[in-house]
């Protein structure tokens, strides 16, 4: 609790520290607030001096009454100016911190380590940038605009009143609290029944989430009658759980207006025993009639506005916990940029693992002359992966070194290391945009004819040229339009234009036909010739032909050599070939 | 909407009384106005105490009523709105659950995951608010006219010019500002669009160092959003401050008008307070009123997508009768094989080629047939009309003779054991997952079916064995297991047809070899049909299908497409 308390103070200096930047705009904000209110009081006090000068017939002061509403018609224009003064400046502070906390939370993105990256689904950080910020922005509004006027309204309320009267103020001030245990109590109660609510919910959402997510297998069983059962099942208990938890929680809003009567018609009675007994006049009255509505309606609201405030500094942690999250490791002030890297690569003795308690590799050694082929087997699953993220330093290694052309990867650029390096993996990544906008990712000056040429070489220029708009078709996110095949030709494409001296490849999945792979097969050759290259291989022609097979099985490498040795050796990857040609 | 009100039917009674309790609230709240007159006009004016208390007394009583009215409609409100959705969401389920696979394809499973939750969750909160509120506000606002009317024709017009002014500031702001809403949740959208990609090309965006244009092109979206949002909300800013304007302009009206007929004996000081009052009600309702309208639209908008399902039939129709009533006249003749595809074609819906053309072959009982060919070849499409998920476009798919369009749904699924390519298993035990391809299936068989598909030993070594529990999306499991679970379920009930669809693509050559050679020996003699990227899998198949371009390109065993066709040995040779 007190830590819980702690880390909510520690979120609000770390949110004040963003609204500092805008500190006109709050003060601003502040005063038109205050303006807005003290107005907004004094309108109903003008009312009953009006009102008081409407006694009887013939005994009507029209120029006193006159001269009243002139007053009250500039305090209105006033007093609505000053509101949308502050409206506006509220929207220009929220809108522009979450444009600031957004950026920056983004700029977070480029910078985390992938460990971090990997270790959260993507939607958990999308949400965090997004519906997250939106939520904070949401109760940061409601809370400036409503706390803020709220608390300003009851205390000038009271203020207002205590000048008029203090025996009715007593009155307002000793019922109103009512209103707030009430809510409160009511609140306490229904806890339980949204919080059984939400969990049933939640339930029929994964219900509904696997079933109809997956109908197709569901009507190939012709399962439909037993899940609408189920769902039926748990439908009615959401049922249940929902009309208890709406209907108690909506007794809430009757209930406070039923205190905010009794306030009224307390305001009444003792009101008007002091006007006969000439305590007040009937425009005081009525002037407190007015407050005793104004006065309550806060305390509802702040109830609220709590709550939402509270939420709002949930996700302001949420938000601020990506955005504190520890960078990768800055690069040294003397790195050195990788210039003419001859394509020697050599691993003394790296060991890696992503979490302490599970080993992965250990000591691991391999050295690399320019121009070798380095095939990565294993099952899959077996962590082939774990090896590029090494070598592109996606994660460092926990001990020893991977050095390029001499230096160690630590010690270089971050830009220089990645640029020697030409990627192209299973996962065909491209970004929103057109063909042309991802071939030249990794040359932004190129030419139209070298696009073409990179297009021709990597076998994607005649489907290319059979799109809509050609070079110029944009694709939809994650390439959406194309084939998997298609895409895999352009992330080569994106490779062949710049061909770096080294390569890291994974070769293509199971779910691309034999044909297509063929092309790419031709095109991945096209582009080791000469070129150190990393070759997670699926292909036994791959595998035969690479000057070193690393194999690989939960994580580590177990094997080393080329084809002859290792089938000589009789182990693991002897097994994993022979296997292909048992007869079944 | 209209279409949906259906399930409101069995809450008629909820629906009338809860609107109506509301009204009943608000008409003792009007009559709040017209007692302070009295106590100014009569208790204060003949300084009569005991009036003034008695006054007092009504208030409450009149506060204690309207509470009672008011939490009767909140609980019919409550009951009708989770009735509703219930019921909603009962007939919704039921409704995907009918459309068939050309009907899903088209649709998107998230998103009718969408209708069914969130979707179905705002329109109960419609219609709740709407049973509350609806008729509350207008009655609370033209209640406050007329009765002010009662007390003085001439300064109710006041009122009558009043109203309608508002309606067309609040009103007219809004309609002005929601169009350009769409647009912020169009910026939005982008930006959320623009930090998934930079999630899911994370390694890409920093091989090529892409860090910082990315970062630009965001910043860049950013501040348009924040520019849009900026200019809604000096727009949605006005309503507040106009509202305020309009009501206490027509407070000064009505004071002076109040003066004018006081002086002239017309009314009295009482009767002032009590227009100004109403006059104050006004405002309060209107922008309950405006907030509430804002809600229905949302509601609006999500019950006419919920219609929109509704709106889709499925285009699969269903015969009643079972084809085994039909089977003993056509088998009289000649003995019919287990599966005939007569001249199939298929074009899905939308599409604007056939995916299959002039498919032609007939497998016999207990013959293995393989199928091959590229991604998009058409394998996939022509095992799925095996258990009819499509209707073909021409020709026709016989089952034992039998048209497949004649067989009662249940009786042809469970004929066909169907595997899919995505291995999909459900929250439960495993006993559970594999109940699904035989509801009584007993210890006996399930060991069988769990032997046969390779997963008896790794089953065996969890803890709870057949009673082992399955994550969501059989995520406690890998890849592998997943596949051969998902075949154990569709053997378990010995189905006279196998189809198993890539679905050994996890497995070890080894294990796939095992898996082909227990099926193979299965008793039941069943027709097994292999869909596969690998001819290992399907080269000791009888009959081997290779598909190119969704058109046969030959029909054989192994060694006879080795040697007359050239897709196959392309195939072939580029896997050694």
């Amino acid at each position: 609790m007190e830590k819980a308390r702690g880390k909510q103070k520690e979120t609000i200096k770390k949110v004040l520290h963003y609204i500092k930047k805008y500190w006109l705009y709050l003060a601003v904000s502040i005063i038109a607030a205050a303006v807005t209110v003290a107005f907004t009081l004094y309108l109903p006090i003008l009312t009953g001096y009006a009102i008081d000068l409407i006694i009887a017939k013939g005994l009507v002061d029209f120029a006193g009454i006159l001269a009243i509403l002139k007053k009250m018609a500039v305090v209105i224009l006033i007093t609505a100016f000053a509101q949308w003064i502050m409206n506006v400046c509220n929207n220009k502070m929220a809108y522009c911190i979450v444009q600031d906390i957004r950026n920056e939370a983004f700029r977070k993105i480029g910078i985390l380590p992938l460990k971090y990256i990997d270790g959260h689904s993507y939607g958990e950080i999308v949400s965090r940038v997004i519906a997250d910020v939106d939520q904070f922005s949401d109760g940061l509004l409601m809370g400036f605009t409503q706390f803020f006027t709220g608390v300003i309204t009851i205390l000038g309320t009271l203020g207002f009143m205590l000048s008029i009267n203090v025996g009715i103020t007593v009155v307002v001030v000793i019922i109103t609290p009512l209103s707030f245990l009430v809510a409160s109590f009511i609140a306490r109660k229904t806890f339980t029944m949204f919080k059984l609510q939400s969990e049933t919910r939640g339930e029929q959402t994964a219900f509904i989430d696997e079933m109809i997510g997956n109908q197709k297998v569901v009507q190939a069983f012709s399962h439909e009658d037993e899940s609408l059962e189920k769902f039926d099942e748990i439908n009615d208990r959401l049922q249940a759980a929902s009309l208890k938890a709406i209907f108690f929680s909506s007794i809430t809003n009757p209930s406070t207006r039923f205190v905010n009567n009794l306030v009224y018609a307390g305001v009444a009675i003792t009101g008007a025993v002091l006007a006969i007994r000439g305590g007040i006049s009937v425009g005081q009255l009525s002037c407190f009639l007015s407050y005793a509505n104004q006065y309550t309606k806060p305390f509802n609201e702040i109830s609220g506005v709590v709550t939402e405030l509270q939420n709002a500094l949930a996700c302001a942690s949420r938000i601020f916990d990506l955005i504190e999250q520890e960078p990768q490791v800055p690069e040294p002030e003397n790195a050195v940029v990788l210039r003419e890297v001859d394509g020697t690569v050599a691993l003394h003795d790296v060991s890696f693992s992503y979490v302490p308690e599970k080993k992965l590799i250990q000591h691991f050694n391999l050295a690399v002359k320019p121009g070798q082929r380095i095939a990565i087997v294993g099952p899959t699953g077996c962590g082939k992966t774990t090896i590029i993220n090494l070598l592109m330093r996606f994660y460092d290694v926990d001990e020893g070194a991977i050095c390029v052309s001499g230096h160690d990867i630590r010690e270089v650029t971050r830009k220089s290391l990645r640029e020697s390096y030409g990627m192209v993996l299973q996962e065909t990544w491209l970004k929103t945009g057109t063909i042309r906008e991802n071939i030249i990712m990794g040359k932004p000056d190129a030419t139209n004819e070298e696009v073409i040429a990179a297009a021709k070489a990597s076998h994607a220029h005649s489907f290319i040229k059979r799109l809509p708009n050609g070079y110029d078709t944009v694709i939809t996110e994650d390439g959406g339009n194309l084939s998997q095949g298609q895409k895999q030709l352009l992330c080569i494409a994106r490779v062949m234009l710049c061909l770096p001296p080294m390569l890291i490849l994974d070769e293509a999945t199971s779910s691309i036909d034999t044909r297509t792979e063929i092309k790419i097969q031709q095109a991945f050759a096209t582009m080791m010739k000469g070129r150190t290259s990393f070759i997670v291989a699926h292909r036994l022609s791959t595998i035969k032909e690479a000057d070193v097979i690393l194999v690989m099985k939960d994580g580590n490498i177990i094997e080393q050599g080329n084809h002859e040795t290792l089938l000589a050796m009789g182990g693991f990857y002897a097994n994993l070939y022979q296997s292909q040609f048992a007869k079944v | 909407m209209k279409k949906l009100l259906v399930y409101l039917k069995d809450y008629k009674k909820e629906t009338v009384l809860a609107p109506l309790f509301k009204m009943l609230e608000a008409g003792f709240e009007l009559f709040v106005p017209l007692v302070m007159a009295a106590v100014i006009d009569h208790g204060i004016a003949d300084a009569d105490i005991p009036y003034v208390l008695r006054m007092g007394l009504l208030l409450v009583l009149l506060g204690l009523i309207g509470l009672t009215c008011s939490i009767t409609a909140q609980y019919f409100a409550a009951k009708a709105a989770v009735g509703f959705s219930t019921k909603l969401k009962h007939a919704l389920f039921k409704h995907i659950q009918t459309l068939s696979f050309s009907e899903m394809d088209m649709l998107g499973t998230s998103t009718m995951i969408t209708r069914m939750t969130s979707d179905a969750n705002q329109v109960q909160n419609g219609v709740n608010m709407v049973l509350r509120l609806f008729l509350r506000s207008p009655f609370i606002v033209f209640g406050a006219m007329i009765m002010a009317f009662t007390i003085d024709v001439k300064a109710a017009f006041i009122f009558v010019i009043t109203i309608p002014l508002l309606s067309v500031v609040v009103f007219g702001i809004m309609m002005i500002t929601m169009p350009l809403y769409k647009k912020v949740q169009a910026g939005l959208d982008k930006i959320l669009g623009k930090t998934r990609e930079n999630l899911t090309g994370v390694r890409v965006i920093r091989a090529f160092h892409k860090e910082k244009q990315e970062t630009e092109e965001f910043e860049q979206g950013n501040a348009e959003l924040t520019h849009r949002q900026l200019f809604v909300g000096k727009l949605s800013a006005l309503t507040n401050p106009v509202t305020f304007v309009v009501v206490n302009a027509a407070t000064i009206a009505l004071i002076y008008t109040g003066a004018v007929r006081v002086d002239t004996g017309y009314i009295t000081q009482g009767e002032v307070v009590a227009l100004v009052n109403y006059m104050s009600q006004i405002l309060i309702e209107l922008v309950k009123l405006a907030n509430l309208i804002i809600t229905i639209t949302k509601a609006l908008a999500c019950a006419n997508r919920i219609e929109s399902v509704f709106e889709i039939q499925s285009c699969m129709e269903w015969k009643e009768n079972t084809g085994r009533e039909k089977a003993g006249i056509s088998t009289a003749g000649e003995a019919p094989c287990a599966v005939e595809f007569d001249h199939v074609c298929l074009t899905y819906r939308g599409a604007g080629a056939e995916s299959l053309s002039d498919i032609h072959f007939r497998a016999e009982k207990g013959q293995t047939i393989g199928i091959i060919g590229g991604t998009g070849s058409g394998k996939s499409s022509l095992v799925h009309l095996i258990p009819r998920f499509y209707d073909v476009t021409a020709g026709s798919v016989k089952i034992d003779g039998i048209d497949v369009k004649d067989y009662a749904m249940e009786e042809l699924r469970e004929k066909v054991g169907m595997v899919m390519q995505k291995a999909v298993l459900f929250q439960g035990t495993i006993r559970e997952n594999l109940a699904w391809g035989k509801p009584d299936a007993s210890e006996e068989e399930m060991n069988s079916a769990l032997e046969i598909s390779q997963a008896k030993e790794f089953v065996d070594a969890k803890p709870g064995g057949l009673d082992e529990r399955i994550a969501q999306g059989g995520k406690n499991l890998s890849g592998g297991q997943r596949q051969r679970l998902t075949i154990a379920r569709a053997v378990v009930g010995r189905p006279e047809i196998l189809i198993l669809d890539d679905s050994a693509s996890a497995l070890d050559y080894a294990t796939d070899a095992r898996l082909r050679k227990a099926i193979r020996e299965m008793e039941g003699n069943a027709t097994v049909f292999i869909v596969s990227q690998r001819t290992s899998s399907i080269q000791h198949a009888d009959q081997i299908i290779v598909l190119e371009d969704g058109k046969i390109a030959g029909i054989g065993r192994h060694e006879e497409l080795l040697e007359n066709c050239e897709v196959y040995k392309e195939i072939h040779y580029s896997q050694a």
